[in-house]
């Protein structure tokens, strides 16, 4: 195979107010015609920077390329003059980027937007462009085409725009696809979509992809290749079997792991501590701080790229002839984990109920008469020291659920009970406060969950403040101090502002500050679902933690299904309002009833090469239908593979099996 | 370069690094740095500070700041420094060059100009301070009411702004100088129909925009009062916001007193304000031109530093309006 892209010693540096972060630091990789390169790793760590510099498509005023070559089919794009880089860039190396929500220009009409660039590279007349436009939406599966060319980006949903902005991608025929996250922000069952376009626009055209992704389930189903990065480096790489199954780096182990396996018995593993800043770049390797194996010379000097196999190499000293052999440690800290995670199951799940929902109904008044019913008659309860987890993509209402419950939005209908107390209608000042301090709510954007303008200390002493738990200033001090350490953060950090902390340990703020009154419940709101997925399993294992040494219940809301599954004891699945199913985690891992919740689960790809390459999927087609108009009966039966004439009739929700609760006429 | 030459030295092969010389301990196991994994470089500091020390990094802006604090002060203790008052007449010396006697001349009736100037001066501020407490007090109050309950009353307070914005100030004001005498009040009366509406529709918008914000939520959550919210989340999420706007109000305030004045519909002889010097001193113009270079002096030195410092305050405050 001859190389297409070599990318050489490649470094970028930005010129900011504070001082120069260097973003990247000496990257080196090869891409193959015709091949996939993922590039993995955690926000900060340059692999975005690394992709838009291939492009040279950094702000010319703040960037800077320092050294080193990138050479596409020989020719150095760093040196290319702008007007060479105008044809490169579209027909030789098309972009796929992350939201589709803002990668069109809505004033355009989808036709208009993928002709543009078959006319500007192509010289296509104005006509046959239209023409290209219309057979390049059908080979990314637009339905009907022909009138859907002449709609507005408003027009589409998601996942269809994500096609759209692929189709101008490769409407030219480039040689290189960068795709930059191109299905974070969408849901599961559209990301598997997608992916599959990827993969037969690769097989039909030959482009070489270079995917960017910090999912690694995705790099198992997508890559040849795969490059981790950390810290503006590249620390492995190799096919993806070599780095799934032999890796070498700490820091791809720590990634691997971190990632919940439903078999697994021990604890979570994570990577402590947060990425190094790069604006002060550490000396030595820059993992090693967070390295429970770092040498003493890691410290001291950076390690180099050290050969394992021909395609496979690894930036760490513990390849070095001189390093010892690890195993034996390695599994004693693997039995220490097994252990922690032992004590934790201990504790017992009392089976009596702390919240009741029954037929929780939250219909939001939208212009014009129109109603959405976001939450459409839900019933179930939670017991007492479990976890109960709700899964659904986005707009299937498990977050306005989760508000309502707390009365962040008035509840349309239904009743809900707190130990067995209504905190339904109308309730007096004492009732109000008590069930504000017993539920509790924790967030999902760690950046919008803090006021900027307060202290550490102020944020999580608000429910102190609110309730008056507190004696005297200085006990109130002693109580935000407490919960920090509980929250594994330095108490020194009291102080400071939001703004100096990183998102990991914002969300662990956010908890302190749920912790602050001594909650039975906690909601968490999509408590992970910003962080990276070493910062994940830290929360998560906090939670865990805080579980078992606090006797809390979650309500644990979540569209990753993979980490739901770790943590909860039963699952319910939520589809346009509705609950589809409810059931021990374990039974509905294993045996799924409902028609959604297969496809569900059968969508998320697993961080396994090997299982990914043999996978059958359940790709569902077609979109999630329109909130505000829901089809009747079985809200599913417009996507559903198994559709009959019956399911146009409400399905009953039913006990199938003991505890494993479903709605669907398949099962009588 | 530095850099280079280190990335060289990692790249030396694999046979050079075997025969490296390695300390001894090198290749020990240490473990991680606990202290150092959740290090926070940054210098600790509130938001506030940082805007400080970004704004004191702009030169234009400071020297407002000075130039703002010298005009105030001279204001209150200038018509004090010498022992003429604004209104005293002396036909004896009209028309006076500027001297020792009198440090900016005399006008066509014997005043005292220097006296007259710091006069005119406190009028200006006065308007600035008038402009700025209604902005706090009626656009403030009202923008985050309107915002805060929402539905049906946010729609009734929007349309009577909308009404407000309709009516153009010059004929409010002709219209009220029919019912009273023209004067500092009426100009008053008229800045406190009109002068807060586009603080309450701007506190209104940014109050909409914080009210979906998870930290809002997290406290409604523990049972925060709206008493509670405002106080303590949307005041100081806004007070950048407001400040900015305030600084823009005042130079537009402090000129419409002073245009209206000239054109006589404000302040009336033999009370002193920039805007009736200016007209004096317009009148004089061809023979006595320091008549009108000192007041219109000092309102170009109002105008340009409250403008530059808002400038430089908006900078500083929200650095991500800044291009």
């Amino acid at each position: 195979m001859k190389p297409l892209l070599e990318v050489k010693d490649l470094h970028v540096s930005f010129h900011t107010q504070a001082g120069v972060v260097k973003a990247v630091r000496g990257v080196n990789f090869t891409v193959n015609e015709g091949e996939t390169l993922a590039i993995v790793g955690e926000s900060g760590s340059g692999k975005s920077v690394t992709s838009k510099a291939i492009m040279k498509l950094l702000p010319e005023k703040i960037a800077t390329y320092d050294s080193g070559q990138v050479l596409f089919d020989g020719q150095n794009l760093l040196e290319a003059p702008e007007r060479r880089m105008e044809v490169v860039r579209g027909s030789e190396i098309a972009m796929v980027f992350q939201d589709p929500m803002t990668a069109l220009n809505p004033t355009m009409t989808i036709g208009k937007q993928v002709a543009e660039s078959v006319m500007k590279h192509q010289g296509l007349s104005k006509k046959e462009a239209q023409k290209r436009a219309i057979e390049i939406l059908e080979l990314v599966g637009i339905p009907e085409p022909a009138t859907r060319v002449n709609q507005y980006p408003h027009q589409f949903s998601g996942g269809m725009r994500q096609r759209v902005v692929i189709a101008i991608a490769i409407a030219c025929n480039p040689r290189l696809l960068i795709a930059d996250e191109p299905t974070t922000a969408l849901d599961v069952t559209i990301q598997a979509q997608i992916l599959d376009l990827l993969k037969d626009i690769q097989k039909r055209m030959g482009t070489a992809i270079i995917l960017i992704t910090h999912d690694l389930g995705v790099v198992a189903n997508m890559a040849d290749k795969v490059a981790v990065m950390y810290a503006g480096k590249i620390v492995e790489e190799g096919t993806v079997n070599e780095v799934f199954y032999e890796s070498q780096h700490p820091y791809t182990w720590g990634l691997l792991k971190s990632i919940p396996d439903l078999d697994a018995e021990e604890e979570l593993y994570s990577i402590p501590g947060s990425p190094p800043d790069l604006l002060h770049p550490p000396v030595g390797d820059a993992f090693a701080v967070r390295n429970e194996f770092a040498l003493a010379i890691d410290y001291k000097t950076q390690p180099p790229m050290f050969k394992v196999s021909d395609s496979h190499s690894a930036a760490t000293w513990l390849l070095h002839p001189k390093a010892p052999d690890l195993s034996a440690v390695i599994q004693v800290k693997e039995r220490e984990r097994v252990a922690v995670a032992k004590k934790r199951n201990r504790l017992i799940a009392d089976s009596s109920p702390i919240i009741q929902v029954k037929d929780l109904q939250k219909h939001f008044h939208l212009s014009g008469n129109k109603q959405l019913r976001a939450v459409d008659g839900v019933s179930f309860d939670i017991n007492r020291g479990e976890t109960l987890g709700l899964v659904g993509e986005s707009g299937c209402g498990k977050s306005t659920t989760g508000r309502t419950i707390i009365r962040l939005y008035e509840p349309t209908g239904g009743e809900v009970y707190f130990d067995g107390e209504p905190i339904h209608g109308q309730l007096n000042k004492g009732q109000e406060n008590r069930m504000k301090q017993k539920i509790q709510m924790i967030f999902q954007d760690p950046y919008a969950s803090l006021d900027p303008r307060k202290k550490v200390l102020d944020s999580v002493a608000e429910g102190i403040d609110i309730h008056k738990l507190a004696t005297s200033p200085k006990d109130r001090k002693d109580i935000v101090q407490n919960l920090l350490e509980v929250v594994g953060l330095n108490k020194e950090f009291m102080n400071r502002y939001p703004h100096e902390f990183s998102g990991g340990q914002r969300q662990r703020v956010g908890i302190a500050r749920a912790l602050a009154v001594n909650p039975d419940v906690i909601i968490a709101d999509e408590p992970i679902s910003a962080l990276d997925v070493s910062i994940q399993a830290q929360v998560v294992n906090l939670l865990k933690d805080l579980q078992y040494e606090k006797e809390l219940t979650y309500l644990f809301i979540a569209h990753d299904i993979s980490m739901v599954k770790y943590i909860s004891d039963r699952i319910g699945v939520m589809y346009l309002g509705n609950l589809v199913e409810l059931a021990p985690t374990k039974a509905i891992s294993e045996r799924p009833l409902h028609p959604y919740t297969q496809a569900l689960m059968s969508a998320v790809p697993v961080p396994d090469p090997m299982e990914e390459r043999d996978r059958e999927r359940i790709v569902l087609t077609g979109d999630l239908p329109n909130p505000m108009n829901p089809p009747t009966g079985c809200r599913f039966r417009t996507r559903c593979p198994y559709a009959m004439e019956k399911c146009k009739e409400i399905p009953l929700w039913k006990e199938a099996e003991k505890d494993h609760w479903v709605a669907c006429h398949l099962i009588d | 370069m530095m850099s280079n030459n280190s990335v060289k030295e990692y790249e030396a092969g694999l046979e050079d690094l075997v025969e490296m010389e390695f300390d001894e301990n090198s290749f020990e196991v240490v473990g991680y740095q606990k202290d150092s994994q959740e290090i926070i470089t940054r210098p600790q500091m509130s938001m506030f500070k940082e805007s400080w020390i970004r704004l004191k990094k702009n030169k234009g802006a400071m020297l407002s700041l000075i130039i703002l604090s010298i005009l105030i002060v001279m204001a209150i203790i200038g018509p004090h420094l010498n022992e003429y008052s604004y209104e005293q007449t002396d036909y004896d010396k009209v028309f006076q060059k500027p001297s020792s006697e009198h440090w900016l001349g005399t006008d066509r009736f014997g005043r005292d100009q220097w006296t007259r100037i710091w006069e005119g001066t406190r009028i200006s501020l006065y308007i600035a301070f008038l402009a700025a407490t209604l902005d706090l007090i009626i656009g403030v109050m009202y923008g985050a009411v309107s915002a805060l309950l929402g539905g049906r009353v946010d729609n009734v307070m929007q349309r009577i702004i909308e009404v407000l914005v309709g009516i153009p100030n010059l004929i409010l004001i002709i219209l009220l100088i029919m019912l009273m005498k023209p004067g500092i009040v009426t100009i008053t009366i008229a800045m406190v129909i009109t002068g807060w509406v586009n603080m309450a529709r701007l506190v209104r918008s940014q109050v909409f925009k914080l009210k979906t914000q998870e930290f809002i939520l997290a406290s409604r959550a523990l049972g925060a009062s709206n008493g509670r919210l405002i106080k303590e989340h949307f005041i100081p999420n806004t007070l950048g916001l407001i400040i900015v706007n305030m600084m823009f109000t005042i130079p537009a305030a402090i000129f419409t007193e002073a245009f209206l004045s000239f054109i006589g519909l404000g302040l009336q002889e033999p009370l002193a304000s920039l805007g009736v010097l200016i007209n004096d001193g317009f009148q004089a113009m061809r023979n006595h031109f320091y008549l009108l270079l000192f007041p219109a002096l000092v309102i170009v030195g109002l105008m340009v530093c409250f403008n530059l410092l808002a400038d430089g305050l908006r900078d500083a405050l929200d650095p991500k309006m800044k291009k």
